[in-house]
């Protein structure tokens, strides 16, 4: 970049800029997940008896061979990944699609188009979940008024989910692809239209290949996001009886650890963190091998 | 950095399109095409919240016999205060929070984000990069896979159940971070903090009164985006705290919702009133802040 940075400061002035957030950075970000990591290869020993006393010994990887035989953990991270396979591609498509058909109409027009389909981010999960429950009941929704029955909340709760997701966020990752598609210069595909283009085939062969980085991005954070999967099936369950106590995860992990099985709920969580990790990995080389071929 | 600012380009830009679009019968019929799709979208993310705005003016009875899309016996006050009145007015009490947490944490998470982000942007030390790529790593670690971490550890200095439990787990927003490196770069010239430099001015004092002016539309963005995330933030609240006083709004609803299905039925007027009250000072921020959304969120999406 060739920019030219001041010299470094005193200590006290270096500390003055960089101590209010690294400081809070460290103790709330850093040393939780320490914390969590040497949790989780404790656990917790009564002896004598339901009356005796409890204390805490190391475990090593015990926590961990547990999890990975809990049949509740195996299901619920197989459903998040079937969920993240429902939604991101699905998702992601209907973002590029949206930017891209809001690029090839008037400027003023896209904006206000932009704005509708932004809108909804607005909207926190807890609301949005509460909202389309309320839609999926045979009692109130729309569907039924028409004559659809569809086990929204039974069969069909995991789309139904991935519905939630999609309404919420499509807007907010078409944002991201829309601003990587102004990015773009005109004279790239005024070039290709005079050799007789069609528009159809810029937004393939031109502006999609453009965009790849941040469609790629777009992808790895929801990824992240799905097999984090919390909070909706938490507000269904209220309304729909296929939904357990440990649907995902993150609903696992979050039950033991308000039942005061600590050192488990944080054996879950590295578990999971270890597996998005992995998975969003994948999901970059994936987009690599396919951008080479 | 020599970007052209968006404004310069964009006169161009619209020329080209006006005629382009004004072409041939074909291509009239193409944009008509998209329009139609563009508009079937539209409607599937407005009408959700078209259809809340209808069902928080209906009673419990009209709810469910009423086609979902009618406006049927509106009775919005009424349901305003029973949604105000119920539990001596916990709701108001939740909403207070939900503006604290949000606001505070905000507020607090900005200044500190935008502090460092400028350091690291306007001066060169030993362990810059390391410590831009710490923080860069802790983009890719969401939110809720640190609660329960936050949990296990603030359990232990007493801190879970607590204003300060929620206030502190929300102020480190390292996407804010990296955005206010970001603008720094592209906003504070070199040159006029030398020239500060020359006439005495302080480095606390060159950012206070002249870089931070300068990062105002990066900062705006920081500040909202953390603002939304704290303010729709579940995961963390509904582990940390028991006391219903301490809930966020969110949290709130969830525990109304909850028992609403567990046989409450008055209270599904009350949530779906609730739901939203909830979200409309956000979708009004977020009408009249729009561009500081398109912008910010541009500057994320490019670079990283």
């Amino acid at each position: 970049m060739g920019r030219r940075a001041w010299r470094a400061r005193p200590l006290l002035v270096r500390l003055g800029f960089l101590g209010p957030f690294f400081v809070p950075f460290l103790l709330f970000f850093v040393v939780p997940i320490v914390y969590a990591l040497y949790e989780s290869t404790l656990k917790v020993v009564r002896t004598g008896g339901v009356f005796g006393t409890t204390s805490t010994q190391f475990a090593g990887f015990q926590q961990y061979a547990a999890v990975l035989g809990d049949t509740s953990f195996t299901s619920g991270i197989l459903r998040v990944i079937v969920f993240a396979l429902i939604q991101v591609p699905l998702m992601t498509v209907i973002a590029v699609l949206l930017a891209l058909l809001i690029a090839a109409i008037p400027r003023r027009a896209g904006n206000v188009y932009r704005a509708l389909f932004f809108l909804p981010y607005a909207v926190p999960g807890v609301i949005a979940s509460i909202m389309w429950s309320t839609l999926y009941q045979p009692q109130t929704s729309p569907l039924n008024e028409i004559g659809i029955n569809l086990p929204l909340l039974g069969a069909l709760v995991l789309p139904s989910i991935a519905n939630i997701g999609i309404w919420g966020w499509a807007g907010f990752n078409m944002i991201l692809m829309s601003t990587a598609l102004t990015s773009i210069p005109e004279e790239l595909f005024e070039a290709a239209r005079i050799d007789g283009a069609s528009n159809l085939r810029i937004a393939m062969s031109i502006k999609l290949p453009l965009i790849r980085p941040t469609v790629i991005m777009s992808a790895i954070f929801s990824v992240i996001g799905t097999l984090q999967l919390f909070t909706e099936p938490t507000i269904l369950r209220a309304a729909s009886s296929v939904i357990t106590s440990t649907f995902t995860p993150n609903m696992l992990a979050y039950n033991n650890a308000v039942s005061g099985n600590y050192s488990y709920a944080a054996a879950v969580s590295v578990t999971l963190a270890a597996a998005t990790f992995v998975m969003s990995f994948a999901v970059l080389s994936i987009a690599r091998r396919a951008g080479r071929s | 950095m020599t970007t052209v600012p968006q404004s310069e380009v964009a006169p161009s830009l619209r020329v080209h399109r006006r005629t382009k679009i004004r072409g041939s019968a074909g291509d009239r019929a193409a944009l008509i095409f998209r329009f139609a799709v563009l508009t079937a979208w539209a409607a599937y993310f407005i009408l959700p919240l078209y259809w809340l705005l209808l069902a928080a003016t209906k009673s419990a009875g009209t709810l469910s016999s009423s086609p979902a899309f009618a406006i049927a016996s509106p009775q919005l006050f009424t349901n305003l205060g029973s949604l105000f009145g119920y539990e001596n007015g916990l709701f108001f009490r939740w909403a207070l929070n939900s503006v604290l947490y949000s606001v505070c944490g905000a507020a607090v998470g900005t200044l500190i984000a935008a502090m460092a982000g400028y350091y690291l942007a306007m001066y060169r030390f030993r362990g810059r990069e390391a410590l831009f790529s710490i923080v860069l790593g802790g983009v890719l670690v969401p939110s809720t896979a640190l609660a329960l971490p936050l949990f296990l550890l603030f359990s232990q200095v007493h801190l879970t159940n607590t204003f300060w439990g929620v206030f502190l787990a929300s102020i480190v927003n390292p996407f804010g971070f990296y955005l206010a490196r970001l603008s720094a770069e592209a906003a504070v010239p070199y040159e006029l903090l030398e020239a500060a430099r020359v006439d005495g001015a302080g480095d606390f004092r060159v950012f206070f009164s002249i870089a931070s002016r300068l990062m105002i539309p990066g900062i705006i963005t920081i500040f909202l985006t953390q603002f939304v995330g704290i303010w729709n933030n579940f995961l963390l609240p509904v582990v940390m705290l028991q006391n219903q006083n301490l809930y966020p709004i969110t949290l709130g609803l969830y525990a109304w919702n909850s028992q609403q299905y567990a046989g409450q039925t008055p209270l599904q007027t009350i949530v779906i009133t609730g739901s939203l009250v909830s979200v409309v000072p956000l979708i009004i921020a977020f009408i009249f802040l729009q561009r500081f959304w398109r912008s910010g969120l541009g500057t994320g999406g490019i670079k990283a």
